[in-house]
């Protein structure tokens, strides 16, 4: 199971995260944490037109919420609020490439993709109407 | 460093080496028999919660199949049977624990006992403005319910702060002592560092302040001897599950002129002496504080639990997890990379071993472990104050009991390798 959890995708993606950082342009923001661990994940979102045009996201967690954060926002940027909203569990594993997880670890990975979540609706919260 | 099954050369253990006799332990416990990820089970993790013997589990398995009733009002023989059983395991943690019988309150766990203690001590004794003493290494246990008591009642709580080295910092104490607390719960051997608090000493500097003193003893009474009367402490809670007793049985021991002060906790059957429609009057100690029917199953088997300990000795407990401490401080620290947290005098700790490898998250380090066979715990470990004090946001935990032995450090040790591998670091 380390094997197949701990490959070079992943780790790759734990020590060099993709979109780790702010931004400077945003409407959109979110953090949340893991009660079980403390772990914690913040996502910053620009959202234009009913697209997320930008993403990063800062936070401390262990290889699969890292690796999850990072390949989660090289698969939505650029795609509609509408079908980000979609995403699941399928799509999080798909990314990490990974089977299946015991449920403590599948909160690991699933905790990014809830903090997007949280960050576009906060996006449209602040902007009901998109131009 | 090799690992080594020398006889030791501790007072008192003749002629029997530890590899004997944690052997023999081993052999108690059928959960050995079983294999974790295909490889023999390396359970370091017993701060969390122990495994049973055989002893515990066959006389939780007779009591329901041979005594199993009611307690209390009950006349017939089964009846009168499964009282006694009840009576005679409170009779044993309360001698275990160096208590008479009517100080001993069984609970669910050290989290009710603690709770017990906040509802009915605390809200009948605590005034707006009274302050709480706790320290910055209590589990959440023997925090939360002290804070939603300041919330309810304008109580001020005081921290006592950790030092650099994982103890308990004594200016920190003075200076809080000086602000007169009603009440210093404080952790007796903390489940993260391992610090052993000389509750002892602290639990006189309060009374000499005017204060009560209560002592989280989850993680102390399982490993070492306790004396509640030599240590002076007002209240002292333990969790049976953590001293190879079932789940879901606990005890609180309060002094007798505190317990039979306090007002009950919870309310119901078997803890009243008479209901009318308008009052109800309550039963004597410690029944004022069991109410409804009591987990008397697990009682016995707290009771068994009991004689397992004392037939190895709590002292011959001490000694072994002391040994193996020093044993495994030694290997862990060694190794490049890896930060051990709490004291690194195993006369000060307990076999408790909080520790990260740089650049690996501790839920990781766990994971590959997992492959191992090797069971530890990672996260926050039910004491964020802790992690806030050092600036993590969690450690791997190895820790030990009765069972473990060189061979499970070994294991683990050759596990951390296999992570600093897998994560290609140091």
């Amino acid at each position: 199971m380390a094997e197949d959890i701990y490959r070079e995708l992943i780790l790759d993606h734990y020590k060099h995260p993709s979109n780790f950082g702010h931004l400077a342009l945003r409407n959109g923001k979110a953090r949340d944490q893991n009660s079980n661990c403390g772990d914690s994940v913040d996502f910053e979102v620009l959202v234009k037109e009913g697209k997320l045009v930008d993403v990063a996201f800062t936070g401390i967690g262990c290889a699969i919420c890292i690796a999850s954060a990072s390949l989660l926002t090289e698969a939505v940027k650029g795609r509609s609020l509408q079908d980000v909203m979609a995403l699941g569990e399928t799509d999080i594993l798909a990314n990490l490439g990974i089977k299946d997880l015991t449920p403590e670890r599948m909160k690991c990975a699933m905790l990014p993709l809830k903090v997007l979540k949280m960050a576009l609706i906060n996006s449209r919260a602040a902007l009901p109407e998109q131009a | 460093m090799k690992p080594s099954w020398r006889r030791p050369q501790i007072k008192g253990s003749e002629t029997v080496s530890f590899k004997d006799k944690v052997d023999e332990i081993r052999r108690d416990f059928p959960i050995f028999s079983r294999l974790e990820r295909g490889k023999p089970l390396r359970y370091l993790d017993s701060a969390a919660t122990s495994q049973r013997p055989i002893q515990v589990i066959r006389a939780v398995e007779e009591f329901y199949e041979m005594h199993n009733s009611n307690v209390h009002s009950g006349v017939y023989e089964l009846s009168e049977e499964a009282s006694a059983a009840y009576s005679g395991a409170r009779k044993k943690v309360a001698v275990f624990l160096g208590a008479q019988p009517k100080e001993l309150v069984f609970t669910r766990n050290a989290t009710e006992a603690l709770n017990l203690v906040a509802f009915s001590w605390g809200r009948a004794n605590l005034k707006p403005g009274d302050r709480v003493l706790l320290t910055q290494m209590e589990h959440h246990s023997n925090l939360v319910p002290w804070q939603m008591l300041a919330q309810e009642k304008g109580l001020k709580l005081g921290f006592v702060r950790i030092t650099d080295d994982g103890l308990l910092d004594e200016e920190s104490l003075k200076d809080e002592l000086a602000k007169k607390p009603k009440l210093f719960a404080l952790v007796h051997a903390s489940n993260v560092l391992g610090t052993i608090n000389d509750v002892k000493l602290y639990g006189k500097m309060a009374h000499e302040v005017g204060s009560l003193v209560l002592v989280d003893g989850a993680q102390s009474a399982p490993h070492m001897r306790v004396d509640v009367k030599d240590m002076d402490c007002d209240f002292f809670a333990v969790s049976g599950h953590k001293m190879l007793a079932p789940l879901g049985i606990g005890a609180l021991y309060a002094k007798e002129d505190v317990l039979s002060s306090m007002p009950p906790f919870m309310t119901g059957g078997g803890m009243i002496r008479e209901v009318t429609e308008e009052f109800t009057t309550f039963d004597d100690i410690p029944y004022r504080f069991e109410a409804g029917t009591p987990n008397i199953g697990g009682a016995v088997g707290f009771g068994a639990a009991i004689d397992y300990l004392e037939g190895l000795g709590m002292n011959w407990v001490r000694d072994h997890e002391r040994r193996l401490t020093a044993y495994a401080l030694d290997l862990i620290s060694g190794v490049k990379g890896v930060k051990v947290y709490g004291p690194m005098d195993p006369d000060r700790r307990g076999g408790v071993i909080s520790f990260n490898v740089e650049g690996v998250h501790a839920h990781d380090v766990a994971q590959v472990l997992d492959e191992e066979g090797v069971t530890i715990r990672s996260g926050h470990h039910c004491a964020m104050t802790i992690m806030e004090r050092y600036g993590i946001p969690a450690t791997a935990r190895a820790s030990f009991y009765v069972y473990n032995a060189e061979d499970d450090v070994d294991a683990l040790v050759r596990g951390i390798q296999r992570v600093k591998q897998v994560f290609g670091v140091g």
